[in-house]
């Protein structure tokens, strides 16, 4: 199996298949905390490391243990109840070993346990059939590759739209289409562009 | 007498009954009032159908959901409330599922990835931790019913749009198990079909556009009241202003 694989998954998840502009997953957090850009880098920052870790923590209890006791129907309960204790752990461990850290990512640990793009990515994971495609050990490369690639793409949306959501409080704008429904329009063009990139892979 | 209260006090039950029934259709419609659910709204929205499919599920999932909450509301410590709820939500979202799977496979296609999402839509969380934690049984069951139902009623409008937009037309029978088929409004306006209301962009925009619907009609009411309230008491003013003149005038002719 040759890198080139991971280059393409992390590619594929972040810019052709963009979680948030094309699967529609974490559009929440990605209205509500996109109106400054520090805020939206740091709820980047939250989700690449929950998701990333989280993928590789449902992965390995889907084919290790659901799939040999024949139980995967209740993934979605494992699934939910993984990232909920792992959301909870990371916020215990973060505070514990770095304040600066905690203090920067803290606010939206709680968050992120709502993020359907945590959940979908690992859906979505489990779905694709990586370890049918490549092995269940080199498939967790894949699949940890492409939640990383999609936490990217997510962090990279949120900073762009919270850069122009930024310039958009400055303009003029007509009374109905103020706050959010100008920015679903943005939103909505951002996607179009994003369309454009189809089929480079 | 004792009759005649509590027949009283049961209007007012009824009342309130209602009043938590509509309130989630309209003035607190999960998604164009509070924003909740956005990412359903316009993943699965694509046609009016999978629009209401997505509501039927969300209405069974919300109301048991809030039912089951509202019977262990006094069990479960503080604490560990939000595991506990996710726990019970979760159970249901996969009753659904495998029910969906069964029975409506076009639906269970479709939506793919988007029904094991229920567990995390926050209208679900919202009302549960909200609503079913603090109030009985038949009020939540209701609550649930309404809140879904308005959820349902937005799916359908941003779905239909996107639809019509997006084909010109409006079809029934192909996601869900009806035991007829076919599509409505087919006049000449299949040629200004519109693709990119399919697509994802579309969602955001036509979202976006109901959203700026909706704030237009509660700024123009608004306007309205705040109209109505200036003439009430310009009104007033000038009532009072006469009267005054009229005592002044009175004491003046009195002293005369």
């Amino acid at each position: 199996m040759s890198p080139t694989v991971f280059f393409v998954a992390i590619i594929s998840a972040m810019l052709i298949n963009n979680v948030v502009l094309l699967r529609f997953l974490g559009v929440c957090p990605f209205l509500g905390v996109s109106k400054r850009s520090e805020t939206a880098l740091g709820m980047g920052g939250a989700v690449t490391f929950v998701m990333v870790v989280g993928s590789v923590l449902t992965y390995l209890i889907y084919y290790y243990v659901l799939e040999p006791f024949d139980i995967t129907y209740i993934s979605t309960i494992a699934f939910i109840l993984v990232i909920a204790s792992l959301v909870q752990l990371v916020e215990m461990f973060i505070k514990k070993v770095s304040k600066k850290l905690y203090k920067a990512l803290g606010i939206y640990l709680p968050l992120i346990v709502t993020n359907c793009a945590i959940l979908g990515v690992a859906e979505t994971n489990v779905r694709e059939g990586y370890a049918e495609e490549f092995g269940i050990m080199s498939g967790l490369g894949v699949a940890a590759a492409s939640a990383f690639g999609a936490a990217l793409g997510f962090t990279l949306v949120i900073f762009a739209f919270s850069s122009i959501r930024e310039r958009l409080d400055a303009a003029e704008v007509p009374n109905a289409w103020k706050g959010i429904p100008i920015s679903l329009i943005v939103a909505g063009i951002m996607a179009l562009a994003f369309l454009g990139l189809e089929g480079i892979v | 007498m004792a009759q005649q209260a509590s027949a009283k006090k049961k209007r007012k039950k009824d009342l309130q009954a209602l009043a938590v029934f509509t309130r989630g259709i309209i003035k607190e419609n999960s998604l164009f009032v509070l924003l909740l659910g956005m990412c359903p709204a316009l993943a699965v929205t694509s046609s009016l159908e999978t629009g209401l499919g997505m509501g039927l599920l969300v209405i069974f999932v919300l109301t048991l959901s809030n039912i089951v909450v509202s019977l262990i509301r006094k069990v479960i410590p503080d604490e560990i409330r939000i595991p506990a709820y996710i726990v019970v939500i979760a159970t249901f979202v996969t009753i659904v599922g495998l029910l969906t799977e069964a029975f409506a496979p076009a639906l269970h296609e479709s939506l793919g990835i988007f029904i094991p999402l229920i567990v995390v839509n926050c209208l679900i969380m919202e009302r549960a931790n909200n609503f079913a934690s603090k109030n009985n049984v038949l009020m939540s069951a209701i609550d649930g019913i309404g809140v879904a139902l308005g959820f349902m009623l937005a799916l359908m409008l941003i779905g239909g749009t996107r639809e019509f937009l997006a084909t010109g037309a409006i079809a029934y029978g192909i996601y869900l198990p009806l035991p007829f088929e076919g599509s409505i409004i087919n006049a000449g306006l299949t040629l200004f079909q519109m693709e990119v209301f399919i697509g994802p962009a579309g969602g955001f925009i036509v979202i976006g556009f109901w959203l700026a619907v909706f704030k237009a009609i509660e700024l123009y009411n608004k306007r309205k009241k705040k109209e109505a309230r200036d003439r009430w008491i310009e009104k007033k003013k000038k009532e009072a202003a006469e009267r005054k003149r009229r005592k002044a005038m009175e004491s003046a002719g009195g002293s005369a």
